[in-house]
């Protein structure tokens, strides 16, 4: 359909439609402009003892944050924070009353003052066109124009050009210096401190745990052996490795066949580490066997391989292979054999 | 004097010695560690004490356990329980149940204290099961911080760091501890009722659970130091308080300074 035609079609229907600014369609039931509300005059302008009321308000606004501020270092001297951690409680709510009465009535009473008591009349401010006059734009062109033929941008292609291969090049040494703000990730996320051999422990203590300690039911909180005594990176170390093992009736496992070897006579480790956010999956219900992250509900079926049987979690819990040792230690076979947590790019 | 060294620790009889010495040591260790799962199984019953507690038994728990405590469709086998578990669910009134649900609720005691000893005594003397807990690791006279702890790795993820309660799966609920006895809390533990897991004394020893029942005791007589607890429960009653009030708040605040004086 032609403009023109568009135009009428509008025309028709009633519709205003002004083709030379933009498109906008403008119905002719639009709401019109109101105006400026009648002038409303104070009760304070009008009569001198309310003006007088208002006033007296306003400074006891102010004799209020002066009585703040002293009950603020009053109280910090009268409620001292000791030894007893419960001492804080009164010292900060004290405290903060009174700052709090010394900040508001500065601020109510300003407020107040302006309302009240400071000239009362209405101001109108038109908007101005976004768009510059004729005259302004030319001068503009005729700017750009004249430093164009000054500085021989367009004539010289030789700097033009050398100019915009400088400019392409500059970012690159800066994109070298940011990867430089961090250790590299490298392999990190795909290992924990689990190994062949690495005895598992209690949490928090390290002390290891036999396969005859852990009866049917049990739950235990699990760190690698080694952990306990670290120094540096633990909690790096412990947010990755960290497992939850628990008993149950051989008959109540369901293993897949070429994960048999994985638990020892019911005793099955897990990752701790929620695959949908990382939260510390514990919550574990003895009788159904379903294993509960706190954050968002994700359930798992310890029965099963820990297969996600609610929630937004998209991926199994990895299992940790465990054996025993010569002394009846449970131990890990091996790391994980898939990185532990949440999703990553590359994984 | 270094060589010498290396060269008499190869000798036959000092493989000899290092050998013994580890088998001695491995095997004193698996001493200590077997008798600190042994030791919550105790106490000497009468006989007189038994039969009683079976005609309690009889009248009170047979419709649904069995007439020898083997168990039923509706309800599990008594057989190794123990007189703990007897002890927890009778003495919380969580047994003799009322209905079946998702879980057992805590409701008022429904026996004396001298017939739950008594049902237990019978129970403790179909096969052995975790015991009554001794009455020195329930005096709260333990280490709090350690206790602290222990609760927030096993046991707050469930009752909630200061033990408020939490939701798990279908209706069922990790309960308030807030006032259970510390007998309860211990038997608790060393049973794990319901859907609770177990924590036997190999994983948390008699002394660690003192120290948890210790932590508990300690919440109790402390109030909090942030001030209001809304029920402790976290951000979904903090949330809400600073959504109504807070806000509130600033909103009336917004108002009046828009609104033009009379």
């Amino acid at each position: 359909m032609a403009g023109k035609d568009l135009e009428k079609g509008f025309e028709a229907e009633g519709f205003e439609h002004d083709f030379e600014s933009g498109l906008a369609v403008i119905p002719p039931d639009k709401i019109k402009d109101p105006g400026l509300e009648p002038h409303r005059v104070r009760m304070t302008d009008k009569s001198p003892a309310k003006a007088r009321n208002a006033e007296v308000q306003v400074a006891a606004m102010f004799l209020v944050s002066v009585l703040g501020s002293f009950f603020a270092l009053w109280a910090y001297v009268a409620f001292p924070i000791t030894e007893d951690l419960s001492t804080v409680r009164a010292n900060n709510f004290f405290l903060g009353l009174g700052m709090t009465l010394s900040l508001f009535g500065i601020g109510i009473g300003a407020v107040h003052w302006a309302k009240t008591l400071m000239p009362d009349f209405e101001v109108t401010e038109a908007r101005h066109q976004t768009r510059g006059s004729e005259d302004v734009r030319a001068a503009a062109i005729e700017i750009v124009k004249l430093a164009d033929s000054e500085s021989g941008f367009s004539r010289r292609k030789l700097i033009r050009r050398t100019l915009y291969g400088a400019l392409a090049l500059f970012p690159l040494p800066a994109l070298i210096v940011f990867g430089d703000l961090g250790p590299p990730v490298g392999n990190t996320l795909r290992h924990t401190m689990w190994k062949a051999g690495t005895r598992l422990t209690k949490d928090p203590t390290g002390i290891p745990i036999k396969a005859s300690d852990v009866t049917i039911g049990s739950v235990f909180h699990v760190i690698p052996e080694g952990l306990a005594e670290m120094h540096e990176h633990k909690l790096e170390e412990k947010a990755k490795a960290a497992v939850l093992l628990v008993r149950l009736a051989q008959e109540d496992l369901n293993e897949a066949p070429e994960k048999t070897s994985w638990s020892y006579d019911g005793i099955v480790a897990y990752s701790k580490i929620c695959t949908h956010v990382g939260c510390p999956v514990a919550l574990y219900e003895q009788q159904t066997h379903h294993l509960l992250c706190p954050c968002h509900q994700s359930t798992f079926d310890v029965t099963e391989h820990c297969k996600v049987l609610f929630g937004p979690a998209s991926r199994p819990l990895p299992q940790l292979p465990i054996s025993v040792d010569a002394e009846g230690y449970l131990i890990a076979q091996s790391d994980f054999l898939e990185p532990v947590g949440p999703s990553f790019w590359e994984r | 004097m270094k060589n010498h060294f290396f060269r008499s620790r190869r000798k036959p009889l000092a493989a000899t010695l290092v050998i013994s010495a580890g088998l001695l040591f491995s095997g004193g260790g698996y001493a200590v560690a077997t008798s600190v799962v042994a030791t919550t199984v105790a106490t000497e019953y009468s006989a007189e004490q038994i039969s009683e507690g079976r005609k309690l038994f009889l009248a009170n728990c047979a419709s649904c356990h069995g007439l020898n405590s083997e168990g039923s469709a509706a309800a599990p086998s008594l057989i190794g329980v123990g007189a703990a578990s007897v002890d927890f669910q009778v003495g919380t009134g969580r047994m003799p149940g009322q209905g079946s649900g998702p879980q057992l609720p805590k409701k008022k005691v429904q026996f004396t204290d001298d017939q739950i000893t008594l049902m237990g005594a019978y129970i403790a003397s179909l096969a052995p099961g975790p015991a009554i807990p001794e009455q020195q690791y329930l005096e709260a006279t333990g280490d709090a911080t350690h206790g602290g702890e222990l609760f927030r790795i096993n046991c707050a993820m469930c009752h909630n760091a200061v033990g408020a309660a939490g939701a798990l799966t279908e209706g069922k609920y990790a309960p308030n501890l807030e006032g259970s006895e510390s007998k309860h809390v211990y038997e608790a533990m060393l049973i794990g009722p319901q859907n609770m897991p177990v924590f036997n004394d190999a994983n948390i020893t008699p002394q660690d659970k003192n120290d948890i029942i210790t932590y508990l005791a300690y919440l109790e007589e402390n109030p909090s130091a942030g001030g209001f607890e809304l029920g402790s429960i976290g951000p979904v009653a903090e949330g809400l308080f600073i959504w109504i009030f807070g806000l509130g708040l600033i909103v009336a605040i917004t108002v009046w300074l828009g609104a033009k004086s009379n």
